[in-house]
């Protein structure tokens, strides 16, 4: 087999494993902080992408005052979310939780796709364009920038979570959150900034999405995916999300390629299959005990 | 109106249907089915077909995720699963299409056995992941198999008996509703039989079930089965309703739907199944009345309805586990208790 050939498709697929990586982690946050399995991760990303556009294209701005716009829309939504949709639910059964996130991705898929119609989008071209070689390797620019950018930012989250006091905040709510209280942590507060952080980091994974592939209403499958990383990681681990994105971005780019388009998502979905029946927790998660 | 039922022996207390005037309405219920296909336009008849399988699909859902517990979100694979094996044999074989309709709903059954297997090892969000790979996996084995026509699907001839042709809303109504009523009563008389209690065991606390002395995996893959099987059986009826089978007939968004509904008409009653299906089914035809009557105003309407009725899809969902999370259901039994000491005490 040709090496170069096989090394291509090895860094595509690691470049697509990053934003993977980085979605996985907006997840993992907020499963962490609230025990809240969001569903709506991938409509939130696509949620994203079209600010992005309505910043970029609808009102003419530049895109990188439209970037960060865009992020703090998505931090602006996860706060109205949280607040609206997440805090009445508290203490609910978590089937029912996990219900309202995917209603929730419902009503944005719908609701994106009436304001700006069903036909898939493209986004201004903001990233460099220049050719990239590592050795004799090409490696598509937009791609090398989304793995950076992805790198950067889940460098800043881990980073963020062991010398912030917000961080450390966060650790104790997901420890225990009576413990945590007790200590006199508002536990409400961490939920709010989980919710705005994780939503502000999807809506940048989401432009970033967008700029390689385009956007369309039905971009929310992309949240199929992040949920097989995220419980191959195991749900309350950012190293997990890490690991997992990095590898299912390669297992679909080896699939893709060799395999064929199809055989994408049944690999992948295979692969998590085999692996929750020998470690039912995923890779890196907590392995509860239950008590009585 | 019910003032006071009194009960003077076990087999009463124990009976499904326990007063007489639930047992009056019943009749009433069962007499405007019988009558309903001779007074309604074949379009009537055609949703009150699909509402009959929504029934029967969300009724089988119910019982795994209402009352033992176990979400899934394979609902639809299950029920592509039927589809395609009563097409398969009405295609290959032509054998009678209740034979049909059983092995496709035993067929179901085994699968959803299968899936179930992790259930022991692995519970609440990780197990409904598993059930999308499986629905994925499925799909993925649909679209390349040659025996289920690849990605064109199957177009399959409709049911006979004994010669005569049952293609029209109106035969199929015979044939659907029916099936629909047995399968709903079934799951009613199960949960009072031994494995009904035990699932509702398992809902409530499974280590608690299990400490006493309900064999965890026997019980939870039993579940799967009849849940399946009740899928398979929908899927069936579903094939013999449109005749056309694809891979794309049973897409994920379906299984979302069929859980939605018993959220929507409350989770663990056997009502709720019934009222969350019709209701899920009928809010999307009454939005395009909606649309039709609105275009003369606005003539964009009919062009809106498809992200309007996603919207109103997800609204239903999150609106009812907000501020009515026990559904319709229980929306019906406060209707009911205001009338219980009506003319005497409001």
């Amino acid at each position: 087999m040709d090496m170069l050939f096989l090394a291509e498709v090895a860094l595509a697929g690691l470049g697509a494993g990053a934003l993977y990586a980085l979605t996985g982690v907006a997840f993992v946050l907020i499963y962490k902080a609230t025990r809240v399995v969001n569903l709506a991760i991938g409509e939130i990303l696509m949620l994203g992408g079209y600010a992005f556009l309505g910043f970029a294209a609808g009102l003419g701005l530049s895109p990188w005052i439209a970037l960060p716009l865009a992020i703090a829309a998505g931090g602006v939504f996860g706060w109205v979310v949280e607040r609206s949709l997440i805090r009445p639910m508290l203490g609910e059964n978590p089937i029912s939780v996990f219900m309202v996130t995917i209603g929730l991705g419902s009503i944005l898929a719908g609701a994106v796709q009436l304001a700006w119609g069903a036909d898939p989008l493209r986004l201004p071209e903001f990233l460099p364009g220049t050719p990239i070689f590592i050795g004799d390797a090409y490696l598509a620019p937009k791609v090398a920038f989304g793995f950076a950018a992805a790198a950067v930012v889940i460098g800043l989250f881990l980073a963020l979570f062991r010398f912030s006091r917000g961080g450390v905040a966060l650790k104790a709510t997901a420890a225990d959150q009576g413990a945590a209280y007790s200590v006199g942590i508002d536990v409400p507060r961490v939920f709010s900034i989980a919710w705005i952080l994780a939503c502000a980091t999807a809506a940048g994974a989401g432009v970033l999405v967008g700029a390689i592939g385009g956007i369309s209403p039905t971009m929310g499958v992309f949240g199929l995916s992040v949920l097989v990383v995220v419980i191959i990681g195991g749900l309350d681990s950012l190293a997990g999300a890490l690991v997992g994105g990095l590898l299912i971005g390669l297992v679909e780019a080896l699939a893709g390629t060799f395999l064929g388009g199809e055989f994408k998502l049944v690999v992948t979905f295979a692969l998590l299959l085999v692996l929750l029946m020998v470690r039912p927790y995923g890779l890196f998660g907590t392995h509860e005990i239950e008590r009585l | 109106m019910r003032i006071g039922t009194l009960k003077t022996s076990y087999g009463a207390d124990e009976a499904l249907f326990d007063s007489s005037v639930q047992r009056g309405l019943l009749v009433l219920l069962a007499l405007g089915a019988v009558a309903f296909p001779f007074v309604a336009s074949p379009y009537w008849l055609f949703l009150a077909c699909l509402c009959a399988i929504n029934v029967a699909s969300a009724t089988g859902l119910n019982l795994l995720t209402g009352y033992t517990g176990l979400v899934s979100l394979g609902q639809a694979a299950f029920m592509s699963v039927g589809a395609y094996a009563v097409a398969v044999l009405e295609i290959r074989l032509g054998t009678p299409f209740l034979l049909n309709l059983l092995i496709g709903a035993a067929l179901a059954a085994v699968i959803g056995i299968l899936v179930g297997i992790p259930s022991l090892r692995v519970k609440g969000l990780y197990l409904a992941i598993a059930t999308i790979a499986a629905s994925v996996i499925l799909h993925f084995l649909f679209s390349h198999w040659s025996l289920t026509g690849e990605a064109r699907g199957l177009s399959m001839p409709p049911a006979s008996l004994f010669g005569y042709v049952i293609d029209q809303p109106f035969t199929l109504y015979w044939l659907i509703m029916p099936v629909t009523c047995l399968m709903v009563l079934g799951a009613a008389n199960l949960l009072r039989t031994r494995i009904g209690r035990a699932f509702i065991a398992i809902r409530d606390r499974d280590i608690s079930a299990e400490v006493l002395g309900i064999p965890l995996l026997r019980y939870k893959l039993t579940s799967f089965a009849i849940s399946s099987f009740y899928a398979g059986l929908a899927g069936g009826l579903w094939a013999y309703f449109f005749r056309v089978v694809t891979p794309e007939s049973f897409p994920l968004v379906n299984s979302i739907f069929y859980l939605a509904a018993i959220i929507v008409g409350g989770m663990g009653t056997i009502l709720g199944g019934i009222l969350g299906a019709v209701f899920m089914t009928l809010v999307p035809e009454l939005l395009k009345f909606a649309a039709n009557w609105l275009t003369p105003i606005y003539p964009d309407a009919l062009a809106a309805l498809a992200p309007v009725r996603t919207i109103v899809f997800g609204g239903l969902i999150v609106g009812f586990l907000i501020f009515e999370p026990r559904g319709l259901a229980e929306i019906w039994r406060r209707v009911r208790r205001f009338f219980h000491l009506w003319p005497f005490r409001t």
